[in-house]
């Protein structure tokens, strides 16, 4: 009883790990119908913007120390929001409404990003600074002149090689630094020590529960509660939700879809930097950090229906409590006892480790989807599909 | 009367069309059949006919994608299938008895059950075009049965990918896990398989299948089949008001394509001396993806193309700047889904060619409605009112 | 010819506790022209949904040919022989007009016919005669991506004319068409209409009124009524659901009013005079007290319409009271006013509008003339 209890448990953490991960994600797909692969990376920069953090308040010592995980919340939000709100301005809102190609655009930004983290030194800071201080303030001033539209596309093109120019060769000015090059993170994965009161675990019988699982949990009823009261409560969310439904209706209402667009994209990515300061709890964290959530995370969104937040809870919750079940082991201790169960025992033997229950899952995924392709709760009516 | 001229002259551009592309086809295969050979060194053609391989893959791709719009984030499954069909065989060239060497390592004594048929080469023959060709189909069937489509179809290609992955990296006894299978030791026909008079055979076959899987691809999209992908693609809703079920065609054609790509992935394989789970790597996937879309989606000679030059740049910068690598590629996915929606052949055609000529002085861009001043029906007309004013006169 | 070709029983559908279709019957003779109408969200589009099998009904069934349409695939349903076009023009926008007419025309629908088989020539034979019916000869080999609308909306339905089925399903053909365009898309139509059964979804009355033989007005997922034009524009309730608001007079009234409209219309302008005589007399008709009359000149002032075919209308009116009153009214409209000061009260076009009426209505030579001299007496006094 115990063991299926404890098992659950696990089952229900390794969903809220999901979920958190998931939410950002289901709030960008099912608002704006735009996939975001670079969705993990979001969540992989608020893990790096909590070792940082983490960091910064070791200098500090014990104490405070130990609060470290509050001030990395919202810092990481807001981090990951702030790349999240350039990366939709300087590239997805040019694709809507073409979400293949809005996925491999994102799936440019992660390699990117990915890239960055692993080699982002000094010079590396330095020269983007340059690049964008070259750049944007040059746009910001030419664009004053009358004849800015006439000359804008040959001007912009001319200033991206010009910047990017300037700010190499400083670069190689700089790099002789040694100080400088020195990479920030490097390509090795790096540890987020968990304030002390956050290690171990509450006993329970012969098992503990981990205090870190708790605290996620914790942290995912907080954020969907925070989610739910956003879209319904406040004005910002009701335009969210208007804008959902019908575009063009709601920019006659003069609704700024624009604005809502970024915002919605800022919300999502910025739920993913908290899923980040999550994630270090759970082990160390590395630049591929983000890709063993990524495909995890979209299973979520998709068996739960579109634009559906229960969908999405009841998915995760689902996908991870089997994940748990059949990955360590349990379903097939309880067919170990009889022997008359032998072949049932070894097939999922066969399927008991992380790695194997995912395949499971994924066959289990797909056999739902036969019953309801459009997930637990699926868009109705004659606008659904066209 | 006028009709039936403009049909017979039409019909006579479009034999005159197919023979110059006939006769081109044929000169670059015989350029890289024979020409290629003789001048390049062993070590750059051995890359050249890896590129060539990888280009199969992307006709395949092309084929789902560009002509019939499904994004497949996990064709990296059927070519890793076929070249682990491939190498298996490879790793049973053993004396009687002897079973491959990493087996007993993990306490392995008898051959798996699956491996068996691989002791014959016209059944891995099959298998290479076969297991992917099924696998595919079956993944298609349970995914467009439901109308599951877009962005769903992508992910749950990637998922798939992913779970294959797992599966491979995880069954040492089976398939030897993340170590993979190493061919470059094998025999094959009594010949080493790495040994350059083999790599030379590899090339040519290579070369062969490019020209050939061209050619079946042409085929395909140049009918009414091909008619009804693209159909599909622009509004696969009123093709099944029209009594087609894009059901089947979307299965067949994403059948064939995974079994294009278990051909590339055994031409591969062998060239490059090994076949591990990585091949099924979620970047390497999407990679492919990059490589019709620099080319220029639903053209099928973009895809070659957009295959050999994105895979070259990659050689000469991870050579040179590993780290720059991942930025650059990055870039290019953004730059191409931003700027040439349609690749370089696309590009080529919609502006490129006219700028060209325009360029060279030797034609104007048109600036009428479409092809009206080159249509010959127009012409006949105009000739008749001209006549038909002299009469007056 | 009774065969029907479509019966639809009890039809419900329901999206989310939104009834879109309830409890709709509806039936239909092959060979037939139907025009369904309604005002907006009254479940035009989701009835053809239903019938294409785009959405499965809720409860009920729809039989075509007697054979029961639940369940079945849209492409089997449209292999069995109902064809669609679409509110918008959906057309293959990357491929040719010639090729667009062509994957429609083709028999062999399967996935290998496709592949191996050559089409046939009567094919090719097929879509060239199609381009010249809807008159897209010129540019059968452009892209349908440059086509104009009214071009698209031809290119689908000769889409829907090569797929040759037996019921065509057509909704709002005419939409974004010029005046011109509609004429031809509604000849068309009724050309079609010798060989095959058509449903037609429309809001352009004009156009309607060009092809309509039997009309059907839908309203809140139901059938209102059925009939010909004629008894549509008259029933009370199409009126209420197009206006919203009940007329207060009944089917007859209604019909007396307008032939006597019409009469006022027949030298082609209607007078304040003959609006005057038209409602004050039918007003004091209907009504007894001042007030109500009063409201009802107001009311009816909105039916003075001017094209009614009044053959149709008259052998409604049964009684021979009804009828008196009708010759009474319409003698003293035209009669009532001049288009000039030079002209006769009754020019010609009126008199010959008046003497057609009189055969019409069948009335004895002396009820006439009495009738006449009633009028004549009145105006004077």
């Amino acid at each position: 009883m115990l063991q299926l209890f404890f098992g659950l448990f696990n089952g229900i953490s390794i969903g809220s790990v999901l979920l958190i991960a998931a939410l950002g994600l289901a709030v960008v797909f099912g608002l704006m119908g735009v996939i975001n692969l670079a969705h993990g990376e979001l969540m992989m920069l608020g893990a790096y913007t909590t070792f940082v953090v983490q960091n910064i308040f070791k200098m500090l010592g014990d104490p405070w120390f130990g609060a470290y995980i509050f001030v990395a919340l919202p810092v990481a939000f807001i981090v990951a929001a702030l790349v999240g709100l350039a990366l939709e301005r300087g590239v997805i809102r040019f694709l809507y409404g073409r979400p293949l190609e809005t996925l491999l655009a994102t799936w440019g930004v992660s390699l990117i990003l990915r890239q960055f983290v692993r080699s982002v030194n000094g010079v590396l800071a330095i020269g983007l600074v340059v690049f964008c201080l070259l750049f944007f303030g040059a746009w910001v001033l030419l664009s004053r002149r009358l004849d800015w539209q006439k000359i804008r596309n040959g001007v912009l093109t001319i200033l991206v090689f010009l910047s990017t120019g300037i700010a190499t060769v400083t670069g190689f000015l700089l790099s002789g630094q040694k100080a400088l090059a020195k990479p920030w993170f490097s390509a090795r994965n790096v540890d987020v020590t968990a304030p002390a009161w956050l290690r171990g675990g509450l006993p329970l019988g012969n098992f503990q529960i981990p205090y870190a699982r708790i605290f996620i949990i914790i942290l995912t009823i907080a954020c969907i509660v925070g989610l739910y009261l956003f879209f319904n409560r406040s004005n910002w969310g009701l335009r969210i939700r208007a804008v959902t439904q019908n575009r063009q209706m709601s920019a006659c209402l003069g609704i700024p879809t624009n604005q809502v667009d970024a915002l919605t994209f800022a919300l999502g990515s910025g739920l993913a930097g908290i899923a980040g300061v999550a994630i270090t709890l759970l082990g160390s964290v590395g630049p591929n950090t983000g890709q063993n959530y990524i495909v995890d995370t979209f299973m979520v969104v998709v068996v739960g229906g579109v634009g559906n937040l229960l969908g999405s809870i009841i998915a995760a919750m689902a996908i991870g409590t089997v994940t748990y079940l059949v990955g360590s082991g349990t379903i097939a201790l309880l067919f170990s006892q009889n022997s008359a169960l032998q072949g049932i025992f070894d097939f999922f033997t066969f399927f008991a480790d992380s790695s194997m229950a995912k395949v499971m899952v994924f066959a289990l995924i797909i056999t739902f989807l036969q019953f309801k392709p459009a997930g637990i709760f699926p868009q109705k009516g004659r606008t659904a599909e066209l | 009367m006028i009709n039936l001229d403009k049909g017979t002259v039409i019909k006579r551009q479009k034999r005159r069309k197919l023979l110059i592309e006939g006769i081109a086809i044929a000169a670059i295969g015989l350029v890289l059949c024979l020409l290629l050979p003789a001048i390049l060194p062993a070590f750059r053609l051995k890359l050249l006919g890896r590129f060539l391989s990888l280009a199969i893959v992307a006709l395949g791709i092309d084929l789902i994608w560009g002509y019939t719009g499904l994004l497949s984030l996990g064709h990296g499954i059927f070519f890793a299938l076929g070249g682990y069909g491939l190498a298996m065989h490879l790793k049973l060239q053993l004396p009687e008895g002897q079973i491959p060497d990493f087996f007993p390592l993990y306490g392995v004594e008898k051959l798996p059950f699956f491996w068996y048929p691989f002791y014959s080469f016209p059944v891995t023959l099959i298998a290479i075009v076969l297991v992917p060709t099924i696998v595919a189909g079956l993944l298609g069937y349970l995914v467009f049965r439901n109308r599951i489509k877009g962005v769903y179809f992508s992910i749950l290609t990637q998922a798939a990918l992913l779970v294959f992955f797992n599966f491979f990296n995880g069954q040492q006894k089976l398939i030897n896990g993340t170590n993979g299978l190493k061919t470059d030791t094998d025999t094959l026909f009594g010949m080493v398989v790495s040994s350059s008079g083999m790599q030379l055979a590899f090339y040519e076959v290579t070369v062969l299948s490019v020209l050939i899987i061209y050619l079946l691809c042409r085929w395909l999209t140049s009918g009414r089949f091909g008619r009804i992908l693209i159909a599909i693609r622009d509004d696969e809703n009123r093709v099944r008001f029209s009594g087609y079920d894009p059901t089947g065609f979307k299965v067949l054609v994403f059948a064939i394509s995974g079994g294009i790509a278990g051909v590339a992935g055994a031409l591969y394989t062998v060239q490059s001396g090994i076949i591990t789970p990585s091949f099924m790597e979620v970047a390497f996937s999407i990679e492919m993806v990059i490589w019709v879309a620099v080319g220029g989606r639903g053209t099928l000679i973009g895809a070659i193309i957009g295959t050999l030059l994105v895979t070259f740049a990659r050689t000469l910068l991870s050579e040179q700047f590993p780290e720059v690598w991942l930025f650059f590629q990055g870039a290019l996915f953004l730059l191409v889904v931003t700027v040439l929606p349609n690749g370089i052949v696309g590009w080529v055609k919609s502006w490129g060619w006219e700028k060209l000529r325009s360029l060279l002085g030797l034609e104007e861009p048109m600036v009428t409605y479409p092809s009206l001043e080159k249509d010959p029906l127009v012409q006949q007309e105009r000739e008749e009112l001209e006549s038909v004013q002299d009469n007056q006169r | 010819m009774a065969e029907k070709i479509l019966e639809i029983d009890n039809l419900t559908v329901n999206f989310d506790g939104f009834k879109a279709l309830n409890n709709l019957n509806f039936s239909m003779d092959a060979g037939e022209l139907r025009v369904i109408i309604g005002p907006n969200g009254a479940g035009k589009t989701t009835f053809l949904d239903v019938i294409t099998g785009k959405v499965q009904p809720t409860e009920g069934t729809v039989r075509f040919k007697g054979k029961n349409l639940r369940k079945i695939a849209e492409h089997h349903i449209s292999r069995l022989g109902i064809g669609r076009k679409f509110q918008t023009p959906r057309v293959y926008l990357n491929l040719s007009v010639r090729e667009n007419l062509d994957l429609a025309c083709n028999r062999q629908k399967n996935v290998f016919a496709t592949l191996f088989q050559r089409p046939p020539a009567t094919d090719k034979r097929n879509v060239f005669g199609l381009l010249e019916t809807v008159g897209l000869t010129a540019k059968a080999d452009l892209k349908a991506d440059l086509l104009s609308h009214g071009e698209k909306q031809r290119l689908e339905i000769g889409m829907l004319v090569a797929q040759s089925p037996e019921l065509l399903l057509v909704d709002e053909p005419v939409a974004g068409l010029t005046d011109e365009e509609t004429e031809n898309v509604g000849n068309l139509l009724l050309a079609l209409a010798e060989s095959h059964s058509i449903i037609v979804i429309e809001h352009d009355m004009e156009f309607v009124r060009q092809i309509a033989r039997q009309v059907t007005v839908l309203h809140q997922g139901s059938v209102l009524c059925e009939g010909n034009m004629d008894r549509i524009q008259n029933d009370p309730r199409v009126i209420e659901v197009y206006l919203g608001q009940v007329p207060s007079i009944g089917e007859k009234e209604m019909i007396m009013l307008r032939i006597a409209a019409s009469m006022a219309w027949a030298d082609g302008n209607i007078a304040t005079e003959e609006i005057d005589v038209v409602l004050t007399r039918l007003s004091r008709q209907f009504a007894d007290d001042e007030q109500q009359q009063k409201e009802l000149q107001h009311e009816l002032r909105d039916y003075l319409g001017s094209k009614v075919a009044i053959a149709d209308l008259v052998p409604q009116l049964e009684t021979v009271a009804e009828r008196e009153i009708v010759l009474k009214l319409s003698y003293e409209v035209i009669s009532s006013s001049a288009r000039t000061a030079s002209e006769d009260l009754i020019n010609e076009e009126e008199a010959i509008a008046y003497v057609n009426l009189i055969k019409l209505l069948e009335l004895p030579a002396e009820t006439v003339k009495r009738l006449e001299a009633e009028v004549q007496a009145m105006s004077k006094s």
